[in-house]
């Protein structure tokens, strides 16, 4: 039917997955946040059965806030601003697909638990430590403009988790952390005071959940709504780390702290 | 005496997060119970930047100006302390997030940049690109997640708060809550609890805010007896793009940067112009810029409420672009490296609409925004005799604080562009030093109190759950929502009149009613999103009640409250906060008179202004910052 489209949806709870279809009137503005939001208004799958609304991660819908992570027809994106007839035009096809993301653990439908990036983001000390929150008088220490444009990039991951979705090297048989942690890890390595605590970043990156995961696939970089040069992160932490390693091989070991 | 200070917050957003650093850092234990991660919050949406007046432009801006000047923003309706405090606190907490690696924008020579925003004269915006909450979040949830990590914050992400429990006194000694996952309910205890839960525009539906800010954490306060003040005041950002799901925020910054608004000029046409004159739509064929024509001192960056009214008048005299509510938003003429600086929303223009705003003229339109009302709070001045005995940010409900975008402090009639930002952290820091002088005053804790109070409250929870899981009526909660929200934003947005809002409160009175009778699309415990948005709805139900009626009671014209029929501001009736107090059948309405201390009011002028030197008077000399 020319006037009407179809999510396919893969729903349903851990161990029992199932693809349902919906179908809606298409409209000029319809994206797949605004097509769910029709199926909780009016939750009848395409078959005219009665089911429940389908249920998925949402947040500010302005590609910001990293919420609403899924599979669009096989990629991993936000569904914010998958906007529903550029794909009716570009796949020539009227059914588009939905479906969880596949490396993190399935909560229910297209929602899933992402806080294992959390966690790594702990263990790699994503953050600048400073000593208090006081006004001491004075600024950090200045910064130019390229560099503060290279901390900027880095800074606008947020934590969506499509880069780990893509990295085939992020697996059941890998501890493999994912490229969004080794990418923070430059983050504040590159920030001047960042910078002080450095080698226990570095560290981090040498556990095996570490850099060693990385497969040079190059999958992240093509996904990340955000465009973050995260190959080029993978590869400065790659070195920065084998630098760190092999420091610590020849220092004193109470020097290591 | 409390030894051990045990601290709720709920909200993970700026001001949330700011509390729990500044408390974390005193030796309180924090529970940080947020709805989504706290790395997702709303506050990830502001864009353009964070207003500090610490004159690194060397324009002569000072603190006391941008008090001066949000003051006057605001219309007057503000207290004046907490603003005044506010902008003294700015520089510093700039300098604090520098330290903290924040990557503001820079000059050449390596120090901060600034840009100039709506409602002043001066380049007084610090930011990041045009994604600048989302990097005052980030440098605050990676704070947080250090102090996490030594175990001063625990974190209860995917989490609800539902009910406040208050002792057999009156004091806040936990929250019920429950497990988004599971449903599953329990009880937080603590001796204090902090609420940071942001705005409510979702009772709009189609606003700029996150899917979150439903208001319900205030909602359900306010129904237990928490002051709501200045409810009516709803700020419409004059640059959005509309959609089905939202409305999408095109950031103030653009008209920053250099921005301009225009439609196609209609000679035969004629409207009424700030000096009451009528003046031509500017000429058949070429571009009109009508906020540089109507006020030449402020242009395109008249305050939000103003921009607003603009916009639709021009719409409603029949000059919007194609013939539909909209205007053209032009970077097309900006020089790169200032297009660079907006990319992130450039960006996201493109990618919903599907044209370049480099190449293309913007088109866009007024939606909700943001919600200057909220819970109300306590603010005794620096110099007040009985400073030491109350506390700021503290609300009605003795223990209860309340921070961020759902109170009611700072903004007044309308918010200047860029202070939410200051307003949430300073507020955040504020509380993060109120809330262990509050505990240290304390004879006993939480410990000692009987655990009926907890079991009781807990029990009434589960009642209600119950009761609402097993709903089968025939109206559906979503489609309550469209109803409601498509009331509100017709008529309790940019323009007001009385017989609509009567009808308004009529029709909302009338959707409580069906409200009883939803039925559950879903009625399990897993992520069940129906049931947990049904229970929020209950709460919207009564918050747009507060707007509506405040609204049609205020009758005068004051920053966001615009009323025709009442065309001037009318400072002998109406310089007065807005009291709602929780009623079954609607809200009981009361006033207070307004702290004005520092400033008279003056009439409000954006048609020709110049930098002035404001005096402010009656400035305590022993103000002292929260860091």
């Amino acid at each position: 039917m020319e006037n009407s489209y179809t999510l396919k949806v893969y729903r349903g709870l851990p161990g029992n997955q199932f693809w349902e279809e919906f179908e809606f009137s298409r409209h000029p503005q319809a994206n797949v946040i605004s097509s769910l939001m029709e199926i909780q208004k009016n939750p009848i799958n395409k078959m005219g059965e009665k089911t429940t609304p389908v249920v998925w991660e949402q947040g500010c819908l302005e590609e910001v806030c990293g919420s609403c992570s899924m599979l669009v027809n096989g990629k991993p994106r936000q569904a914010c601003t998958a906007l529903i007839e550029p794909y009716i035009r570009e796949t020539g096809s009227s059914t588009i697909t939905l479906a969880p993301f596949t490396k993190f653990p399935l909560v229910r439908d297209l929602y899933v638990n992402r806080t294992r990036m959390f966690d790594a983001l702990k263990k790699v000390r994503g953050w600048v430590s400073i000593d208090s929150v006081n006004d001491i008088g004075s600024f950090g220490p200045p910064v130019s403009p390229d560099v503060q444009e290279a901390l900027y990039v880095l800074s606008t991951c947020m934590t969506c988790g499509c880069c780990t979705e893509a990295c085939p090297q992020v697996n059941e048989k890998s501890p493999f952390m994912g490229p969004q942690a080794m990418s923070q890890i430059r983050l504040f390595n590159s920030n001047p005071t960042g910078a002080l605590e450095k080698s226990k970043r570095l560290r981090a990156a040498l556990d095996e959940d570490g850099i060693a995961g990385c497969g040079n696939a190059q999958n992240c970089v093509k996904v990340c709504p955000k465009n973050i040069p995260l190959t080029e992160s993978l590869a400065v932490i790659g070195r920065e780390a084998s630098k760190q390693a092999l420091s610590d091989f020849f220092s004193l070991p109470d020097a290591k702290k | 005496m409390v030894k051990k200070k045990e601290v709720i917050i709920v909200g993970g957003g700026l001001a949330g997060l700011a509390t729990a650093m500044k408390l974390a850092e005193q030796d309180c234990h924090v529970k940080l119970v947020s709805l989504t991660k706290a790395r997702r919050s709303h506050s990830v949406c502001a864009q353009g930047g964070i207003n500090i007046a610490v004159n690194l432009k060397g324009e002569g801006d000072s603190p006391i100006i941008h008090a001066y000047d949000t003051i006057k923003g605001g219309d007057f309706l503000a207290n004046q302390p907490p603003i005044l405090e506010m902008c003294m606190a700015g520089p510093g907490i700039l300098r604090i997030f520098d330290r903290m690696g924040c990557p503001f924008n820079r000059t050449l020579e390596g120090h901060i940049d600034f840009r100039r925003f709506g409602g002043t004269l001066y380049n007084r915006t610090a930011f990041c690109g045009a994604s600048t909450g989302q990097q005052l979040l980030y440098a605050l949830d990676e704070q947080v997640r250090r102090h996490e990590a030594k175990g001063k914050v625990e974190k209860f992400e995917n989490h609800e708060f539902l009910y406040l429990i208050l002792d057999r006194e009156g004091r806040a000694r936990g929250i019920v809550l429950h497990d988004l996952f599971d449903l599953k309910l329990s009880v937080l205890k603590a001796d204090a609890v902090v609420i940071a839960t942001g705005g409510l525009g979702v009772v709009y539906k189609k606003s700029t805010m996150s899917t979150f800010c439903t208001g319900a954490a205030n909602g359900r306060l306010y129904m237990q007896g928490m002051k709501y003040a200045n409810g009516e005041f709803i700020q419409i950002h004059p640059t959005c793009i509309p959609g089905l799901d939202k409305m999408r925020l095109m950031s103030e910054s653009i008209r920053g940067e250099g921005g301009r608004v225009w439609v196609w000029g209609d000679s035969s046409k004629q409207m009424e112009f700030p000096d009451k004159s009528m003046q031509p739509c500017g000429k058949t064929g070429e571009p009109w810029y009508f906020l540089e024509e109507m006020y030449p001192a402020f242009g395109n960056l008249v305050p939000r409420d103003i921009g607003s009214r603009e916009v639709t008048r021009v719409c409603e005299a029949g000059l919007g672009v194609d013939g539909k509510m909209q205007v053209f938003l032009d970077v097309t003429h900006l020089p790169a490296e200032k297009q660079h600086k907006l990319e992130s929303v450039l960006e996201i223009y493109e990618k919903f609409t599907g044209d370049d705003p480099r190449k293309k003229p913007m088109k866009i339109f007024p939606a909700v925004h943001y919600s200057m009302g909220g819970a109300w709070v306590d603010w005794p001045a620096a110099d007040d005799p009985d400073r030491s005995t109350r506390f700021r940010q503290m609300t009605n409900l003795t223990g209860c604080f309340n921070v961020g975008e759902s109170d009611y402090q700072y903004h007044g009639a309308n918010r200047l562009g860029a202070n939410s930002l200051l307003a949430c952290i300073f507020g955040g820091l504020v509380t993060g030093i109120e809330v262990p002088r509050y505990i240290g005053g304390l004879e006993k804790s939480f410990e000692d109190v009987p655990e009926e109070v907890f079991g009781e409250a807990l029990a009434i929870e589960e009642k209600k759950q119950k009761e609402c899981l097993k709903k089968s009526g025939p109206e559906n909660v979503f489609k309550l929502h469209d109803e409601l929200a498509d009331w509100m934003v017709r008529y309790a947005s940019v323009k007001r009149d009385n017989p609509d809002l009567e009808k308004t409160i009529v029709k909302i009175k009338e959707i409580r009613e069906r409200y009883k009778k939803i039925g559950l699309e879903d009625q399990g415990t897993n992520v069940n999103q129906t049931y947990v948005f049904a229970r929020q709805f209950e709460t919207m139900i009564e918050l747009a009640l507060v707007i509506a009626k405040g609204a049609l009671l205020r009758n005068e014209f004051r920053g966001a409250h615009y009323k025709p029929d009442f065309p001037e501001r009318d400072d002998k009736h109406w310089l007065k906060t807005t009291i709602a107090l929780y009623r079954e059948e609607e809200p009981d309405i009361s006033y207070e008179p307004v702290d004005i201390r520092h400033l008279d009011p003056i009439q409000r002028d954006y048609t020709h202004a110049k930098k002035v030197k404001p005096h402010l008077k009656n400035i305590p000399s022993n103000i002292q910052l929260p860091f």
